[in-house]
């Protein structure tokens, strides 16, 4: 990707993007620079968005899991170390942006891209499995149902092609 | 003539070379629960009776791994156990070996042969060419992969009579592989394509006088995520019929082999499986009726 991480991409090839790629074009249409744009409204929620994001909670709900699972990040003892010098409150609030966004949530995720706040970590595959499994840790004990689980990590599982950079 | 454990201990020697060669020191078990398929009865990864184009163990992607099995499989007049061993590198490469051991009970007796045991050993390599099974969600490309499994039967006083069958004693099977988790629903889709002239899997020999040529046979997996730990799949693969017609007649006729399993990871290092299999006729001419039963295999992973 050459356009610099904040410049948005004009609303229709945005919204095309999201239709055709999920997870990875929601958060390279980052709309944060221009407040404008930040008004448009994603593709409305289809029903099995409507449905996992009523399993999750809503907004509300995904909040509850974000913080959670920030918690649960910093402690691991495999990957907790990539988050020293996070601030977490930012991370949840974040997290949870995001998580709404990929459920096609009334939410706008205006962070970083996934490969530039991942990028020069050095994160390897198992990196990234040890953050699957603490977010279904986190779902546990959210008591999300393992189908609705699995609907999340759908959206979230191509991110790894962004995130892993380890040979 | 005892089985020739050469190939099981070049395997070992080859595991523990690869695992001296890269570091870190120790295997690892970094993969998410059950995404590395358990051992089938030839020790590929996969599922019970047919390799997956996963790469077994626990160990991830830039990890090498270890994992080993063992199975038994009763049916109405015969009993299979298998044991083996498999080492995996960077997610890409696994090499099994597994030791198969079948007990014909009364058919054995039936042929002049009471106590016979048919004993096999089987060396694999399997190789992910591309894709990922699990993590590439938003696509359809599934992880598919090539493998090959060098077969070798002790058939102990059954030997003359494969030979007059025209049965080799050894035989090679080629597989390609396309597996896919797909994440939402947690269901994963395994086709397999095996090129093969082994009869009953290579426990009566390979290929005969009348049938010596490969052929392409499909099989296929499906299995449900029900939980983190727990999937319900089955399992269909066609064999081909190689000593059928024969000089018995249709009497060593053989069937597709299929089961319904369920595999349950209690730990990230073991994997537990339950199977109901159908293993269809087994030397009908002794026994006619087809051969169903249990399964039961437990692997550990390290």
């Amino acid at each position: 990707m050459q356009a610099p991480a904040k410049q948005a991409l004009p609303k229709q090839a945005c919204l095309t993007l999201m239709r055709n790629r999920l997870a990875g074009a929601a958060l390279a249409c980052s709309l944060s620079a221009l407040p404008a744009l930040a008004q448009t409204t994603a593709t409305p929620p289809s029903p099995v968005d409507s449905a996992l994001l009523q399993a999750f909670g809503q907004q509300a709900g995904l909040q509850g899991l974000a913080d959670d699972f920030v918690i649960r990040l910093l402690a691991d003892a495999r990957i907790g170390h990539f988050f020293k010098t996070i601030n977490p409150k930012h991370l949840k609030k974040q997290l949870a942006d995001q998580f709404c966004s990929v459920l096609h949530g009334p939410c706008e995720y205006d962070g970083e891209t996934m490969k530039n706040s991942h990028a020069g970590l050095d994160i390897a595959r198992k990196d990234f499995n040890a953050l699957v499994e603490v977010l279904q840790d986190a779902m546990d004990a959210q008591q999300i149902p393992f189908a609705a689980q699995k609907g999340l990590l759908a959206r979230l599982a191509p991110m790894h092609r962004d995130i892993v950079t380890a040979r | 003539m005892t089985f020739c454990p050469a190939p099981l201990l070049a395997a070992a020697g080859l595991a523990s070379t690869l695992c001296c060669s890269f570091a870190p020191a120790h295997a690892a078990t970094d993969k998410l629960l059950l995404t590395g398929g358990v051992s089938s009865i030839d020790g590929a990864a996969g599922g019970g009776l047919t390799p997956w184009a996963v790469i077994g163990t626990q160990a991830t992607a830039g990890q090498w791994g270890i994992s080993g099995f063992a199975t038994a499989v009763s049916t109405q007049d015969y009993r299979l156990r298998v044991v083996g061993l498999a080492a995996a590198w960077n997610d890409r490469l696994e090499l099994s070996v597994a030791q198969q051991d079948f007990d014909t009970g009364a058919t054995g007796t039936a042929l002049g042969l009471p106590g016979l045991h048919l004993r096999q050993g089987i060396l694999g390599l399997k190789w992910r060419l591309a894709g990922d099974a699990v993590l590439d969600s938003d696509r359809l490309m599934p992880a598919i992969a090539l493998g090959i499994a060098a077969k070798r039967l002790n058939a102990g006083g059954l030997a003359s009579t494969l030979d007059a069958l025209g049965a080799r004693r050894s035989g090679n099977d080629v597989y390609l592989s396309a597996t896919k988790l797909f994440l939402a629903p947690g269901v994963l889709v395994n086709a397999t394509l095996r090129a093969t002239r082994a009869n009953q899997n290579g426990l009566l020999g390979f290929g005969s006088s009348t049938a010596s040529a490969y052929r392409l046979m499909p099989e296929l997996s499906l299995a449900w995520l029900a939980k983190r730990n727990l999937a319900l799949g089955v399992e269909y693969r066609q064999k081909p019929d190689n000593l059928n017609p024969s000089a018995l007649g249709h009497g060593l006729a053989e069937d597709a082999w299929a089961d319904l399993f369920v595999a349950w990871a209690p730990h990230k290092q073991v994997s537990v499986t339950a199977a109901w299999v159908d293993l269809g006729a087994i030397v009908p001419a002794v026994k006619p009726q087809r051969q169903t039963g249990a399964y039961l295999s437990v692997q550990l992973a390290f």
